[in-house]
């Protein structure tokens, strides 16, 4: 592809300047695409010399409950190990669930099999994290792009033609004859997205869409996935461990940590006052391309690592690295989750004490730098003192 | 960062490329690669006298043009009339070396297809189904390499008496096992890609991602073992017949059988054992050049 | 000021490097393209970019790691007065290690997956500084517990694989700073890291750099850590630097359109919400050759004539270093 033909290509999904805001849609609570409850996925550990025994479990989704509202972005949050990938499969019944269920337009996707299934699949599809090793080599983008079609048994004539799904994703006709190999990094993942699109399916599930591109281009696939949205009315539930992007790009966000959701909420009200330590952790270990708020933020560093999905620990499971531990309850007693404001719920038995300032967090785990400069003129979102923020960011 | 992930992405070079499939990226790079050419040279050679033998060799292999001249005591060599010189009976060892070709390299070929055509069809079951089948069939397989290969190829031959077909089937056979691990193995490997679960999430059908998907990417190192495999064959074939195992036709020249003849006569006449052993280790370097080679053209890593 | 002047103020004075990496049959890959910086003691500097930019092979060649083989190497880098780029390979690995270390992204294939942790921390001491047994052993603790690994002293035993990622990074910094260098080059050492295990590490880092005074080359792609860690910033593109300024100068008031679409593509967390991305169209392998004109100039929003004649050089004013023909001029312009 020449240089102008890709940035003639790519400048689709750029907003002009001036133009308004990306007009977020209002979200109805009652039309529900997506419901799963009780999720749990567990996988075995098996060890033996002549026939493998199972000597214990990975719990790596144990116990989630999640609504998707059709037409919405739901994102989901976590880091690694958190099972919000093996979540997002289990949905697609890419890795079967040991327990729970998974309701798709109420219909009992969890129970399915054979061809009822594979027929279901056309209204759910994936966007994969690795653009590369989701394309199969050996294959053009147009076998990728008529694969779909093919496998229901679609004719050509009633499906979206190879041509347009190239232009919705801003590539050009001459693609369809190359190779995967032949692309960038950025690129292959439009195809991915145009595969994904291909049977004009309901729901997309993308994990980890941008993470594995360059920062200017993940904004490039931020801004398709939108138009995408906007245009052909799907409903997303994105998973991602970059704050920001995700952010940015849903309505709703579940915090994941260690199998479970600690905290869900709108998108605006989870990032200015988060209610769960882990969310207030992870919030404030993101670094802000800012020298200013950089140098006076407060950060809360959390102790030790990740406890294995294997052996999770007893009570709260977030609790072994908890700034805000009490001496009664964590170690315990599992918290549910409960709300705290309207549509906004949180796993935690201390939850409205932190929130208050009632219970603080141990000196040792709160860094901050502290520097001679006069004090920044900054607004202390509602509630919470760790993260700060200055107006529009300059340059912008 | 590793230097080959830094050298993958400067691709400042990448302008200019023409485009194509990897067997296309692949073919090209085999043709500028001298060692890979010099591997296709001499199997075209062989092949080409294999076929045209009739004409190459100036005299029928059971012919004995030299019956007159040879005694116990005395082999000719190699002169002007008779290139390779003359053997025990007094026949053109030249024309048997050229006629022998033939010989080797169809023993080689059926084997290997054979070989090939069991050990395939074992590694897409294992490869395909898993699970219980994957283990029964890779026990078998298991076992089947446990058994040193020339003493199973032996023991089989001689089970079904001396001729040609019986060295191949037994070729045939000890390969089998190579060649179902290798597919299995390959095929587990890209069963677990993100391609292929992608393509299940799109509902396409278990089948067609086997035969469409998870086959064609499994077949690199398949082709390359294909080549490695024939250069064994041409030598595990001269060694069965050079142990009897072969055809007992003494009339039917097979290196192997031609290197067991000489034995007695290894210091009078030496080059008796010489040129059929040299054509045995060129044919076979032949195919292991180009297999090496193409190992290398065909491996992803080094896709630019 | 006179070369050697110049040459003994720094701690490390790089100039005009270059690295070309040459394949049979094919035209040179120039991964670096003449860059030119210096460091001083106690300072952070950082160097940002993309992939493609040159920004590793930069840290690769100073530290003298890549192969000798199929690379060409051209300018100075000066470190404490030698000139490293032409020292004999014996006194180049007397100074890694000792006066320079590195520590790379990927901690699990930096560490030997079959050796434990402590051996690989005490052969370096053992290749400096000549302590061996027990005295290694108890140096070699000492460091684990420096970067903060608990129990160090049952570490020293593990092998990496019994380690999580953060841990292993922590390792890989003990051993980088065990003979207390003065120098340090850090090559994306996050990038593999979940954000909080970044946050711990970053913050390690801080701690640690300012205690021994060492001097410490960040690179990253990530202009947060950047904003949080570096004094002085090297932004790189298609293998030269294209500006440089002071952290709080680059962020305040970026001039290269290059630094202002990379801040105003990335989504952060203290911006309005809805407030729309602006990527950097076509793709970091979209490059002109430098010898035809801007690298950036496919991209670039700015781009006008000169830009694709003529490759821009690099201009100092005001204590900080542009290469561009039309830069970004005052802070409220919206890049177009």
């Amino acid at each position: 592809m020449s240089a102008t033909e890709g940035a003639a290509a790519e400048r689709h999904g750029v907003p002009e300047p001036g133009e308004p805001q990306r007009h977020r849609r209002a979200v109805s609570a009652e039309d529900t695409l997506l419901t799963v409850r009780g999720l749990k996925v567990y996988f075995p550990i098996k060890s033996g010399v002549f026939v493998d025994r199972v000597v214990g479990w990975v719990k790596a989704v144990d116990g989630v409950d999640l609504d998707v509202p059709r037409g919405s972005t739901v994102g989901l949050v976590g880091e690694s190990g958190c099972g919000k990938t093996t979540l997002g499969r289990s949905i697609l019944r890419l890795v079967e669930p040991t327990e729970g269920t998974v309701t798709f337009d109420g219909i009992d996707v969890s129970s399915l099999a054979g061809e009822d299934l594979r027929r279901i699949r056309r209204r759910m599809q994936m966007i994969f994290q690795d653009p590369m090793a989701s394309l199969d080599p050996r294959q053009s983008v147009e076998s990728v792009l008529t694969e779909p079609r093919r496998a229901h048994g679609i004719e050509r004539g009633e499906a979206t033609t190879v041509a347009q799904l190239l232009d919705l994703v801003g590539l050009p006709a001459s693609a369809a004859s190359r190779y995967p190999h032949e692309f960038s990094g950025g690129q292959r993942q439009r195809i991915g997205i145009a595969r994904a699109i291909a049977l004009e399916p309901e729901m997309i599930i993308a994990d980890e869409p941008v993470s594995a591109l360059d920062v200017s281009i993940q904004a490039q696939v931020v801004n398709l996935l939108e138009e995408l949205q906007d245009r052909l009315g799907l409903t997303y539930l994105v998973i991602a461990h970059d704050l920001a992007v995700v952010r940015h790009i849903a309505d709703v966000v579940a915090v994941m940590y260690l199998g479970g959701i600690v905290e869900q909420a709108a998108s605006d009200a989870l990032y200015s006052a988060p209610y769960h330590p882990y969310t207030k952790a992870l919030m404030s270990a993101v670094p802000i391309p800012d020298p200013v708020i950089e140098d006076t933020r407060e950060r809360i560093l959390l102790s030790g690592d990740l406890p294995s999905p294997a052996n999770p620990p007893p009570g709260c499971r977030f609790h072994t690295r908890c700034p805000y531990r009490q001496p009664t309850r964590c170690d315990d007693e599992r918290p549910a989750l409960r709300a705290m404001a309207p549509g906004h719920t949180v796993a935690c038995h201390w939850a409205e004490q932190i929130h208050s300032g009632e219970i603080t967090p141990r000196p040792s785990a709160v860094v901050g730098a502290v520097i001679d400069a006069a004090p920044p003129t900054t607004v202390p979102i509602a509630g919470d003192p760790t993260i700060t923020t200055l107006g529009p960011p300059p340059g912008i | 960062m590793s230097l080959a992930q830094v050298e993958a992405t400067t691709e400042a070079a990448k302008v200019g490329e023409e485009g194509g499939s990897l067997r296309r990226d692949a073919w090209r790079r085999l043709r500028r690669d001298p060692v890979a050419l010099v591997g296709f040279g001499i199997i075209a050679l062989f092949v080409l006298v294999a076929i045209f033998a009739p004409w190459i060799a100036p005299y029928d292999p059971a012919d004995r043009p030299g019956a007159g001249i040879v005694t116990p005591t005395n082999i000719p060599g190699p002169s002007a009339e008779f290139w390779f010189g003359l053997d025990e009976l007094g026949r053109d060892e030249f024309s048997r070396v050229v006629f022998g070709a033939r010989t080797s390299l169809l023993v080689g070929v059926v084997a290997l297809l054979l070989g090939m055509a069991g050990g395939l069809l074992l590694g897409i079951l294992a490869g395909a189904f898993g699970g219980k089948v994957d283990t029964v069939i890779m026990r078998v397989v298991d076992v089947m390499l446990s058994i040193p290969g020339l003493l199973m190829a032996i023991a089989i031959a001689a089970l079904l008496g001396r001729s040609l077909l019986s060295v191949m089937i037994a070729i045939a056979v000890i390969n089998i096992p190579i060649f179902a691990r290798l597919l299995r193995g390959q095929m587990l490997a890209q069963r677990g890609s993100d391609y292929v679960l992608a393509a299940t999430s799109l509902g396409v059908r278990r089948r067609s991602i086997v035969l469409g998907h998870v086959l064609p990417n499994s077949m690199s190192p398949v082709i390359v073992q294909a080549t490695l495999t024939l250069a064994t064959a041409i030598i595990e074939a001269a060694g069965l017949s050079f142990l009897g195992l072969g055809s007992p036709d003494p009339r039917v020249p097979e290196w192997g059988l031609m290197l067991a003849n000489t034995q007695r006569y290894l210091a009078s006449a030496p080059h008796l054992a010489f040129f059929p052993g040299v054509a045995i280790v060129i044919a076979a370097l032949g195919f292991t050049l180009l297999g090496e080679r193409l190992r290398e053209a065909l491996d992803p890593k080094y896709r630019r | 000021m006179s070369v050697t002047e110049a040459a003994a103020d720094h701690l490390l004075d790089v100039r005009g490097l270059s690295v070309a990496f040459t394949r049979k049959g094919r035209r040179d890959v120039r991964a670096v393209d003449g860059v030119s910086f210096t460091v001083d003691a106690g300072q952070t500097m950082g160097l940002v970019g993309e992939s493609g930019s040159g920004k590793s092979v930069t840290s690769l060649a100073v530290m003298g790691l890549l192969p000798k083989r199929g690379v060409r190497v051209g300018g100075e880098v000066h470190f404490d007065g030698d000139d490293l780029l032409t020292l004999p390979p014996e006194r180049m690995r007397d100074i890694r290690g000792r006066d320079i270390a590195m520590v790379f992204q990927d901690p699990m294939s930096s560490l030997n997956p079959v050796v434990p942790i402590g051996i690989q921390v005490t052969e370096v001491l053992h290749r400096h500084q000549d302590l061996r047994g027990d005295a290694a052993r108890t140096a070699a603790t000492e460091s684990l517990a420096r970067v903060g690994i608990p129990d160090p002293t049952r570490r020293l035993k593990e092998y990496p694989h019994q380690l999580s990622g953060g841990m292993r990074q922590r390792a890989l910094i003990a051993m980088a700073l065990a003979c207390r260098p003065r120098l340090l080059i850090a090559d994306e050492p996050t990038t593999a890291l979940d954000v909080t295990i970044q946050a711990q590490i970053l913050e390690l880092l801080k701690e640690l750099v300012r205690d021994s005074g060492a001097a410490l080359v960040m690179i990253t792609h990530d202009l947060g850590v950047i904003a949080g860690l570096c004094d002085t910033v090297h932004v790189m593109y298609g293998g030269r630097v294209v500006e440089s300024a002071g952290r709080r100068e680059l962020f305040a008031e970026p001039h290269h359109p290059y630094t202002g679409g990379l801040l105003a593509s990335v989504p952060r967390l203290d911006a309005p919400r809805g407030a729309p991305l602006h990527p950097i169209p076509g793709s970091p392998t979209d490059l002109l050759p430098w010898s035809e004109g801007c690298a950036f100039a496919p991209r670039c929003p700015n781009r006008v004539e000169p830009c694709t004649e003529n490759p821009p050089a690099l201009e100092s004013a005001g204590g900080r270093e542009l290469r561009c023909y039309n830069p970004l001029v005052a802070a409220e312009e919206v890049p177009a």
